[in-house]
């Protein structure tokens, strides 16, 4: 065999055999030389082999370091909107029941995770609720309905539907309960249901009813509407226990329309005023400039006396029983008289007859068409209690056959809801559409639950001309179905209600002129979530003309009132009202809901009764942090046990409790938390009626409670340097009227505060961030503390937690009453007055240009950022908590406990600790470990995004495109945030920042305008704006 | 070169010899331990396992066990920290700032005084460690080490971080010197032990030879650890005070504190000492030694301190009056009057009026009176530092945050572990060290005693 003489040649210069290359050729290293290797060149000496050796090491063991790949899927096929990251928004509509908010929908991968308010909305303009705010968390419920049931046991849809529609049909005599419906194409759908089944009822209720208002539009013009309010137009406004701000029909509307005659300025210093005659003291009467405390019994009566003084300032006939003498109410009629046409009077009563009056005296003033409008009628509310309280009878009497509850709760929240649960037993075929399981539901047979309003397609139509749509945000979580659908296909009916809403919005299309698609216009109402009919349709149906003249007469419901209003009444009255967080309870089982502050009693996670200070003192109650005694307090033979809460505001003689608790059937976060009112309602009048005159007791017992407050102490102590406040007179002769001026001495002369400091100071290149709060457009409603959970994933801690003092609220509003008139030693400014003014304060971390906070830090966890920011680091936190207690403000939170997936809190903080829940989580902001130190941000992730989507679009940034959630929450845009480097962004213009520095300390030239403890010079980046009353003179 | 006055009384009674000196002493490291030392182990062990109860739950579950919240973020944890401190600084004064005072009378109670600095030292360190809401990083982060953060260093302007080199530095020196005292004896006692007891006293005692040049080189060492530790004396507690005195909060924010921390903090060692040494000279027989004069004069110590401390508190309410400023005038009204008005009488009582009772001889030569009064100013003491930081900080600018704190019992269960640490630590070291500093002993005895001569 031929030898194999094949030569293996590592590299070119090898078979080239060059000198160089055979000189070296038995070097490993070539040309490597050791730095003091003097033996020869190349050679490598020991030190040179233990680092390559070392770096080998490290090199072998840096490698073997690479952290695991955690499994990340890739869309296959990316759908074409959808960016991992990037937020999509849609327009869409928030209802419960005749709650009405225009919102935009904020989803990330797929999922909604934040609710905002639409700007084109004509109704809410942009403004949100607490309750609005919350409801995405109820989208992740994990305690929803899971499917249909029959008897409690889940089965498939079409076994329902196969027995269903027969079963009604055999049991004839169906009624639909619903609250009110906003949605045309759902009573579209119950029409063509009733037509399928016939012998079908809607009878409509509405747990926070306002049937005493449509019942006297009845009875005075001939049409049971609900008027439009303009408080914007008004100049004066009486309010009789009208919880507008908070409550009353569409709370955030009024308040956007409050809020445009409460600011000031000196180009525009002129403010309405507002007198508020009501027994609870509710976030509206906190605003109120002059406030009268009021027996329930005295309401009817007050309305009929300002009819009398009206009516004797008019000239016309003045009718019997009014001649209650108030104080104020003279002035608020001469005021109102002075302003006829330019002023409102509204009562939060349900009883027709004082709605009556109530008409009256706004038709005598002139207002009717301009700040209370009957031509364009909102359907809020469309609960007719005279049909539901018969319903109740017939279902006892058994001659109801089928039961629909449409989305609502009344063996809950309706006042004979116990007869009702045993009604429902007695008739043949009962269904519930709601999507969480409740005290209706889970009494009836039939459970076919309805999409979230977040998955759903509905349209609305809250008043004449204004109609707005709701688009599904993520496909149905469970297997539900919506309501309207079902009904549909139990009519026989098999088009999806998207078609049949599209149907529907044909002849709106056909009612238009500038769009000649049909598609696109069905796209542009889609996109702006509302839409408004070009003209405003002359009506021809009855219900509402133009112009309604007055048909009744006032003489029959002031014969009534005086009948039932004895302002002799000597017993307790109780008067039942709604929370601004929770409201009728349908929506109870949110803990975001639960744990926000009631604005008034600071009080979480209960209700209670609430007692006016001398009934406390006469019964020798006293609060301090919370801790009380439980009542029994009896009403309409019922008799309960309940914490006890002095509430500073309340009527002498009244009792206020909140409706919206003790719910057993909502789920594990609000089952046994507070009790349940609604029974104590009494609907003997033909109206559900909330003030309770006759037969109240309340006894003490000696048991001890806590009620979990946030805020335990009250006042402000009179400092001047928290709340600086004048009158409107004041404030005309001198815009900084209220203003404390803090000086120094130093070297001889005093200077300010902002003059003398340790620091030289930031210097913001590029942007600064600042705050401006005006006191006076706050109404403490809240929204804001919710949006800003929801945004910045803010652990929920419970009760008792909150009894710890430990919520984690990152903006608060601190609430504070002032002191009874010439209070001047520390234990007199303690205590409230009887009747306090009252100031809300939103209270968030300063951003202080010289923070307290940044300089304790042992470990720079928080720190200053180039921007004006004070940032937190929460990977760097050790959590010392010297920052929290050096912070002035006391708006820094520490993670007392792991909030997060942690057995402890699953019951209260569902968004993170249940897998459903978790959702709702804003990716763009870490949820917090267990002993880190949190804080309001300033949205810093907004801030970011911004940032980043101008830098990437090569422009600078425009003026409003970032905000944070708290400002884009305020219904009465109290909040305003911006770039104080920006001459012309709105911050500095209210502001009036003359010069432009890019110092930290900006010189603000606004005289309202001031910085929280100014004499400490932290110098925050957060001015308050002084609040301004309209009255002669402050009563503190 | 002792100077010897007739006048003088004489530092150790008895009339001592050397032999009796190292008998005397040595006896408690020899003997086997008594009933008493055997009953106060047990309920010392006892206090520590159950207070490790509250210790593993604040770990596991988090500083929520406490009753901190979120306007007091610091209560029992910060205020038995520097309490702890404030004890510990009796030790090195007595044996530091007396040796350069040349006081020989500090020599019979120096050992005692410094093992209870070094304890009083490691209960008050574990607090700003355990009070952290991740201990297991702050650990580590608080100091000053190179990290692979890119350039994250610790924040020099934190008061917190003085505190790391305030407590570290002082613990290091204290301990130093501490066991450079012992070394002598334990050479004493390893020269009269047999078996292992000779083989562990032996490495405890390096070597030491007992020549002259040993004995010189001692001398010289410890005047070197005198001196540095001198110093030490005031900056640890004006560091502590600074936590306070820094910040912006009224009622914290005072110039006084330095000063006013530092007499109180040796007002409340020497209690402490006293508290102890009244016990061991009796268990162990050590009443020629401990004499009444030493108590006395340590009484003395206790009235001017005291007193110092006392006109700290008037100073503090006069500067918030002329101050003007109206949050600060409300932080000490508040503290008198407001909702803990009966800590802040229990410091007054305890701290300002209790230890005038010295002023008589009869009460301050008193052994009794003494006991009771030393735990008196130790609670006295314990209140001033709880009316510091709570009272200042549950009512502090914004009335809406004003708050009450309410201790748990982790709070209290955490101050027992504490006190079973100290006591077992104490116990152990009364055991098996030598309690008296035979060697410096010996050396002021030639003063005292007719028999050396």
């Amino acid at each position: 065999m031929k030898e194999n003489k094949k030569t293996y040649w590592k590299g070119l210069e090898q078979l080239t055999n060059d000198p160089e290359f055979v000189k070296h050729a038995d070097k490993e290293f070539p040309g490597f030389k050791g730095s003091n290797s003097k033996a020869g060149e190349g050679d490598s000496s020991r030190r040179d082999f233990l680092k390559l050796m070392g770096f080998s090491l490290a090199a072998a063991s840096l490698a073997a370091c690479e952290a695991p790949v955690r499994k990340a899927i890739p869309y296959v096929n990316k759908p074409v909107d959808l960016d991992p990251s990037i937020p999509n928004y849609y327009a869409s509509t928030f209802i419960s029941g005749g709650d009405y908010a225009a919102i935009v929908v904020k989803t990330r991968e797929g999922r909604p995770i934040k609710v905002d308010g639409n700007d084109l909305s004509s109704i809410t303009q942009g403004g949100t609720s607490a309750l609005v705010e919350s409801s995405v968390l109820s989208l992740y419920d994990s305690q929803r309905m899971k499917g249909p049931q029959v008897n409690g046991e889940l089965v498939e849809w079409a076994a329902i539907d196969a027995e269903l529609p027969a079963k009604l049909r055999a049991a004839g005599n169906i009624k639909i309960v619903s609250n009110t419906i906003l949605s045309p194409s759902t009573e579209r759908a119950i029409q063509q249901f009733s037509e399928a089944m016939g012998e079908v009822e809607l009878i409509t209720y509405d747990p926070l009813s306002s049937y005493g208002i449509t019942k006297a539009s009845e009875t005075y013009f001939g049409s049971n509407a609900l008027p439009t309010y303009q408080f914007d137009k008004a100049e004066v406004i009486v309010s009789f226990g009208a919880d507008f701000l908070g409550t009353w029909i569409s709370p955030i509307e009024f308040a956007k329309q409050y809020s445009k005659g409460r600011k000031i300025s000196k180009q525009n210093p002129e403010m309405s005023r507002h007198f508020q005659f009501e027994s609870n003291l509710s976030l509206t009467g906190a605003n109120a400039d002059y406030r009268t405390p009021i027996r329930a019994s005295q309401s009817g009566l007050a309305v009929l006396s300002l009819y009398n003084l009206l009516a004797q300032n008019a000239g016309s006939g003045t009718v019997s029983g009014g001649s209650l003498e108030l104080p104020n109410l003279a002035r608020a009629a001469d005021e109102l008289w002075a302003q006829r046409g330019s002023s409102i009077v509204v009562s939060g009563s349900n009883d027709p007859n004082v709605q009556i009056v109530i008409n009256a005296i706004n038709e005598l003033l002139g207002n009717h068409g301009n700040t209370v409008d009957f031509s364009r009628p909102s359907y809020f509310r469309k609960g007719n209690d005279e049909r539901m309280n018969q319903l109740v009878t017939e279902m006892n009497a058994g001659s109801v056959g089928g039961i629909i509850f449409y989305n609502c709760n009344p063996v809950y929240d309706f006042a004979r809801g116990s007869e009702l649960a045993e009604g429902i037993a007695k008739v043949k075929v009962s269904v519930a559409t709601t999507e969480t399981k409740n005290e209706t539901a889970s009494l009836v047979q039939y459970i076919t639950p309805d999409h979230h309003y977040l998955e759903s397609w509905n349209d609305f139509y809250p008043r004449r001309g204004e109609y707005s749509l709701s688009q599904p945000t993520i496909s149905p979580l469970f297997n539900t179905r919506q309501a309207q659908e079902s009904l549909l296909k139990w009519a026989g009916i098999n088009t999806s209600y998207y078609d049949f809403i599209r149907e529907n919005w044909q002849g709106l299309f056909d009612s238009q002129e500038t769009i000649n698609d049909f598609q696109e216009f069905w796209d542009r109402c889609l996109y702006k979530g509302v839409y408004t009919e070009p003209i405003a349709a002359p009506s021809e149906d009855e219900s509402s003309p133009a112009i309604l003249t007055p048909v009744g007469d006032i003489g029959t419901a002031a014969t009534a009132l005086s009948r039932d209003n004895n302002d002799a009444a000597s017993g307790p009255e109780l008067v039942l009202y709604a929370k601004v967080g929770i409201g009728s309870g349908a929506y109870a089982n949110n803990p975001w809901l639960q744990e926000m502050p009631d604005p008034i009693s600071k009080a979480t996670w209960d209700n209670y009764v609430t007692v006016s200070q001398k009934w406390a003192s006469d019964n020798g109650l006293k609060m301090q942090e919370g801790a009380t005694k439980l009542a029994n307090v009896t009403a309409n033979g019922i008799s309960i046990t309940v914490p006890v809460l002095v509430q500073p505001g309340q009527a002498e003689g009244t009792i206020g409790l909140a409706l919206g608790y003790g719910r057993t059937e909502a789920g594990r976060v609000a089952n046994g938390v507070g009790v349940n009112a609604y029974p104590f309602l009494d609907t003997s009048k033909g109206h559900v009626s909330y003030d309770i005159l006759e037969g109240v007791s309340i006894e003490l017992t000696a048991e001890t409670y806590r009620i979990a407050q946030t805020q335990t102490h009250h006042t402000y102590m009179g400092r001047e340097f928290v709340i600086q406040e004048a009158t409107l007179e004041e404030y005309k002769e001198d815009a900084s009227a209220g203003r404390y001026h803090p000086e120094i001495y130093m070297d001889g002369e005093f200077v300010k505060p902002s003059k003398i400091s340790l620091w030289s100071g930031h210097k913001y290149s590029q942007h600064h961030w600042g705050l401006a709060i005006d006191m006076n457009s706050c109404t403490g409603c809240s929204a804001c503390t919710v949006a800003c959970q929801v945004e910045n994933n803010v652990a929920v801690v419970g009760k008792q937690e909150v009894l710890n003092r430990r919520e984690m609220a990152w903006i608060r509003i601190d609430r504070y009453y002032s002191s009874p008139e010439g209070a001047s030693s520390n234990q007199e400014l303690e205590q409230a007055a009887d009747n306090p003014e009252v100031t809300f304060q939103p209270m968030m971390c300063q951003h202080c240009n010289n923070a307290p906070c940044e300089t304790v830090c042992p470990v720079v966890a928080t720190t200053h950022s180039s921007e004006g920011l004070n940032q937190m680091t929460y990977n760097r936190c050790i959590g010392t908590r010297y920052c929290a207690n050096n912070c002035p403000y006391k708006v820094r939170r520490f993670n007392w406990f792991k909030y997060h997936d942690n057995k402890d809190f699953a019951g209260v903080n569902t968004p993170q600790n249940d897998d459903l829940g978790k959702m709702v989580l804003n990716p763009d902001v870490t949820v917090r470990a267990r002993g880190v130190m949190e804080k309001c941000s300033m949205c810093v992730q907004r801030i970011q995004a911004g940032k980043l989507s101008a830098k990437r679009e090569n422009r600078k940034i425009k003026d409003g495109e970032i905000n944070v959630a708290c400002a884009i929450a305020c219904p009465t845009e109290a909040l305003v945030f911006g770039d104080l480097n920006d001459a012309q962004s709105k911050v500095s213009q209210l502001l009036k920042i003359e010069e432009n520095t890019l110092s930290a300390n900006k010189e603000v030239n606004e005289e309202r305008a001031y910085h929280v403890l100014e004499e400490i010079n932290v110098s925050p980046n957060v001015w308050y704006f002084t609040k301004i009353r309209n009255k002669d003179k402050n009563e503190a | 070169m002792q100077v010897t006055s007739s006048v003088r009384e004489p530092l150790v009674t008895g009339g001592k010899t050397y032999k009796d000196v190292t008998n005397d002493v040595s006896r408690q490291v020899e003997g086997k331990p008594s009933v008493t030392w055997l009953l106060g182990l047990a309920v010392s062990v006892g206090a520590l396992l159950l207070g490790s109860l509250a210790l593993v739950a604040t770990l596991w579950e988090g500083i929520g066990m406490w009753g901190l919240n979120k306007t007091v973020g610091w209560a029992w944890d910060i205020t038995n920290f520097v309490w702890w401190v404030g004890i510990g600084h009796a030790g090195t004064l007595i044996s530091a700032v007396l040796l350069l005072f040349r006081q020989k009378w500090r020599t019979s109670i120096n050992r005692a005084a410094e093992a209870m600095t070094i304890f009083a030292v490691i209960c008050a360190a574990m607090f700003p460690i355990i009070h952290m809401g991740r201990p297991w990083l702050g650990a580590i982060w608080a100091l000053p080490l190179p990290n692979t953060y890119g350039s994250l260093w610790v924040n020099f302007n934190s008061p917190l971080l003085w505190d790391v080199f305030a407590i570290s530095t002082y613990f290091a020196v204290s301990l130093v010197f501490w066991y450079i005292g012992l070394i002598p004896d334990f050479a004493t006692i390893r020269d009269r032990a047999v078996g292992i007891r000779k083989t562990i006293y032996g490495a405890l005692s390096f070597g030491w030879d007992g020549a002259a040049r040993t004995w010189m080189r001692y001398e010289s060492v410890s005047l070197i650890l005198a001196g540095l530790a001198t110093p030490l004396v005031l900056s640890v507690h004006t560091i502590v005070s600074f936590d306070f005195a820094t910040s912006v909060i009224p009622g914290w924010h005072t110039t006084i504190f330095p000063p006013y921390f530092v007499a109180g903090a040796i007002f409340s060692g020497f209690a402490m000492v006293l508290t102890l040494m009244i016990v061991t000279r009796k268990a162990f027989n050590l009443e020629d030694y401990i004499t009444i004069g030493h108590i006395e004069l340590m009484n003395i110590v206790i009235i001017i301190t005291g007193s110092i401390v006392g006109i700290a508190y008037i100073t503090e309410f006069f500067m918030a009056w002329y101050s003007g400023v109206a949050a600060e005038q409300y932080a000490f009204v508040n503290r008198m009057f407001g909702p803990y008005w009966w800590a802040y009488w229990s410091m007054m009582t305890c701290n300002v009026i209790s230890p005038q009772l010295f002023w008589f001889k009869k009460i301050r030569t008193s052994i009794a009176a003494t006991f009771i009064l030393s735990l008196v100013v130790n609670i006295g003491m314990w209140f001033e530092r709880f009316v510091i930081i709570v009272t200042s900080l549950h009512r502090d600018y914004l009335p809406s945050s004003w708050v009450m704190f309410y201790p748990t019992m982790y709070d209290v269960g955490i101050y027992l572990f504490t006190f079973g640490l100290f006591f077992t630590c104490f116990l152990l070291f009364a055991k098996f060290f030598p309690v008296i500093n035979m060697a410096e002993v010996k050396a002021v005895l030639k003063s005292s005693s007719e028999k050396v001569k």
